[in-house]
């Protein structure tokens, strides 16, 4: 017999709330394009921006996410290893107050999330935040 | 701030742990003449405020036997780091004579001997006794509680923490965190929470609705001591609803928040704070990480990974205090506070020695009172061990609880392989012991106790193993949730705990065939202590108590089905 994954998750013991059983082809060469697309290859820096994700996320499904990087005219998100890497791209006008946006995204395994700024003078700056997706169970 | 220097002068001259003489295997009496109450306790008062941290009781309202871990294998920088160093290395980084009071406290060596002398550990009438001698000598001493209290026992459970939250209210601590006591359900820790006479905080307690603050449990609260100003800022366990079921408590939502903690840190001394206390459940090596990130915390007090250590950790100018589990010890922490600065500390682990220190009457009495409808069934005895055979849990794999009940899983669920959860919490049976219905309760009880069974394949299996151990091996302690590695019976493997996840876990045979373990063949797989809703299966402990009578004496080869490397 083989279980479906609805079975697995009634199932299984010590652990188990899982997504991304399967390892997923990576999605790197995904990424670089769209690094590439928003910022017309030019050179990144880091610093500037700041990017709060959890260390595990509490559902994979809904995970918490807030970047701010003040002097930005728009932020880029990415989530490095599912298969549609784009999340969300926060534009902001010479009126806008704080440059920061918050969101909530799917993640389907553990990966990188990316963030990058393009400043108002053009530049760019980039930070990544691992976020773990973990069956879990256990805890002392 | 506190020179290592000056800090190890002051361990040695206060702490009881230290300078202890060597027996041998001596008789209980003889063990016992060369301890005395005032020995435990003596303490030369220091300062101008004290903390008593107790933390991870597991409602364990009886003294106990707790045999400490033999494998706590640490990763990354802290390999061969405290608290992860066991046995004889333990000893000789705190320079603990072997077979020492302190050796039978703080190390699993020779465990089943030295219990016989030196007796049972805890009983919260003894903590009781220890904390009433503390406030004699300094009255508005800080009590407080890290969390994992209304977990763990027969009566904590049909009580729903009831038991726990009576005696504890007795006791009367000024503040607590949090852990397990939500696995109770969020209904039933609210309806308690707001009937609490202290304060119940949690910086990281956040609504998970709305992201923000949960209300009932405030980040930190304020006490006037010896006139200091104390702020305690509550962290609870990071990880409930990953660790434990989610769905118990679908209200809320926790996580590490650093940042935030370092807000609360600056919100509290610009409110006038001169002493910035953590009272914390993340887990040691959280808390290690914790302490060098977060700028302004004078003590962190440390739960959950159920460490014991005879002195503070200091880092980035934070004392660490570690206080064990069970019961099993009392820390006393006083503080010279100046200026809102610390200038010195005395610190001492306090192991309750049960029958050194004399029980507490009305904590007595009040405990009695808790038990007595559940006395004739928790006390009805189910088997007893071999005379080899100790019976304890604490350890990074497999201890013999754990393949006790892996076998009883296998035996009576008719399964292939079986896996048990690897909590840190459940006492110790010695060789030649009765194990009683309390017993069982002690490393079984949990109000997600289904023992389901099923199939899975090889390869899931493997993700499963792989899982788990990113958990207790990831590199980033802030990566770790705090437990062991899940207990497996019916199945051999090796890993190698230094290597990246998805590649530790090597060699999985089937132990009944001495088959590799086929990556597309299914197994009968039965476990318990599943996180997801809707689980099947009679309770563990009905399953446990089974096998034990169906077996009269348990007595159980070594395991030797997991190999480690890389430790």
């Amino acid at each position: 017999m083989t279980l479906s994954r609805r079975d697995f998750m009634t199932v299984t013991g010590c652990a188990v709330a899982f997504s991304g059983l399967a390892a997923l082809p990576a999605h790197a060469s995904l990424v670089d394009e769209q690094i590439k697309a928003f910022t017309g290859g030019a050179e990144i820096g880091q610093g500037g921006i700041e990017l709060d994700a959890p260390e595990i996320a509490e559902n994979g499904n809904t995970v918490p996410i807030n970047v701010s990087a003040p002097g930005a005219a728009s932020i880029m998100l990415l989530a490095s290893g599912n298969p549609v890497p784009s999340v969300a791209t926060f534009n902001f006008g010479p009126l806008s107050g704080a440059r920061a946006g918050s969101t909530r995204i799917r993640l389907i395994k553990t990966q990188d999330v990316v963030a990058i700024a393009k400043m108002e003078d053009g530049t760019f700056k980039m930070t990544q935040a691992t976020v773990k997706v973990t069956i879990g169970g256990c805890g002392g | 701030m506190i020179a290592r220097r000056d800090f190890l002068q002051m361990a040695m001259a206060t702490s009881a742990l230290y300078g202890a003489s060597a027996f041998g295997n001596w008789g209980r009496l003889t063990a016992q003449q060369t301890l005395s109450q005032d020995e435990l306790l003596q303490f030369e008062t220091f300062g101008n405020v004290s903390l008593i941290h107790v933390t991870d009781i597991h409602a364990q309202l009886k003294p106990i036997y707790f045999r400490e871990p033999e494998i706590n294998i640490g990763v990354g920088s802290n390999r061969g780091q405290v608290p992860h160093i066991t046995g004889a290395d333990f000893r000789a980084a705190y320079g603990i004579a072997q077979n020492s009071r302190a050796a039978y406290a703080l190390t699993y060596e020779d465990f089943a001997s030295l219990a016989k002398g030196y007796g049972r550990v805890g009983g919260l009438d003894r903590v009781a006794t220890v904390v009433k001698a503390i406030r004699a000598a300094r009255p508005d001493a800080l009590l407080l509680d890290g969390g994992d209290t209304w977990h763990g026992s027969y009566t904590c459970y049909h009580t729903q923490g009831q038991d726990m939250v009576n005696a504890m209210n007795a006791l009367k601590p000024d503040a607590m965190t949090f852990h397990w006591e939500f696995t109770l359900g969020s209904e039933r820790v609210n309806d308690i929470v707001q009937t609490l006479p202290f304060a119940a905080l949690g910086q990281n307690i956040f609504d998970a609705e709305w992201d923000e603050p949960a209300e009932l449990f405030p980040p930190y609260s304020f006490f006037e001591r010896g006139g200091v100003k104390v702020a305690v800022i509550g962290q609870a366990f990071p990880y409930m609803p990953i660790a434990n079921p989610g769905w118990m408590f679908p209200e809320y939502s926790f996580g590490i928040r650093d940042e935030r903690m370092q807000e609360m840190v600056d919100e509290v001394r610009a409110a006038g704070a001169e002493l910035v206390v953590c009272l914390s459940h993340n887990g040691f090596d959280v808390d290690k990480q914790m302490a060098a990130r977060v700028t302004g915390l004078d003590v962190i007090l440390s739960g959950h990974t159920h460490v014991a250590l005879p002195e503070p950790y200091i880092g980035n100018d934070t004392l660490v205090v570690a206080s064990g589990s069970n019961g099993k010890f009392v820390s006393r922490v006083d503080l010279d506070v100046q200026k809102g600065r610390v200038l010195g500390f005395r610190h001492k682990l306090i192991p309750i020695f049960s029958d050194v220190i004399a029980p507490d009457p009305d904590m007595s009495a009040l405990i009695e009172a808790e038990r007595a409808p559940y006395l004739d069934a928790m006390s009805e005895v189910i088997g007893e061990t071999g005379e080899d055979q100790t019976l304890y849990r604490r350890g990074n794999f497999n201890g013999t609880w754990d393949d006790l009940i892996c076998e009883a899983l296998i035996s009576e669920r008719d399964a292939d392989i079986s896996m048990s959860p690897g909590v840190r919490w459940g006492p110790s049976i010695l060789p030649g012991q009765k194990i009683t219905r309390e017993d069982i309760w002690n490393v079984t009880s949990m109000t997600y106790p289904e023992a389901y069974r099923s199939e899975m394949t090889g390869e899931f299996l493997h993700v499963i193993l792989e899982d788990v151990a990113d958990n207790l091996f990831n590199p980033d302690p802030y990566y770790q949730q705090g437990g062991d590695m899940v207990r497996v019976g019916g199945l051999g493997y090796r890993i190698d705990v230094n290597k990246p996840q998805g590649e530790r876990i090597t060699d999985m045979t089937l132990l009944k065939s001495g088959e590799r373990i086929d990556p597309s063949k299914s197994y009968v797989v039965a476990g318990w202590a599943s996180v997801n809703e809707g689980t099947e299966g009679p309770p563990i402990w009905e399953v446990v108590e089974n096998h034990i009578h169906k077996q009269g004496v348990i007595s159980m080869p070594e395991n030797t089905s997991v190999q480690i490397k890389g430790a």
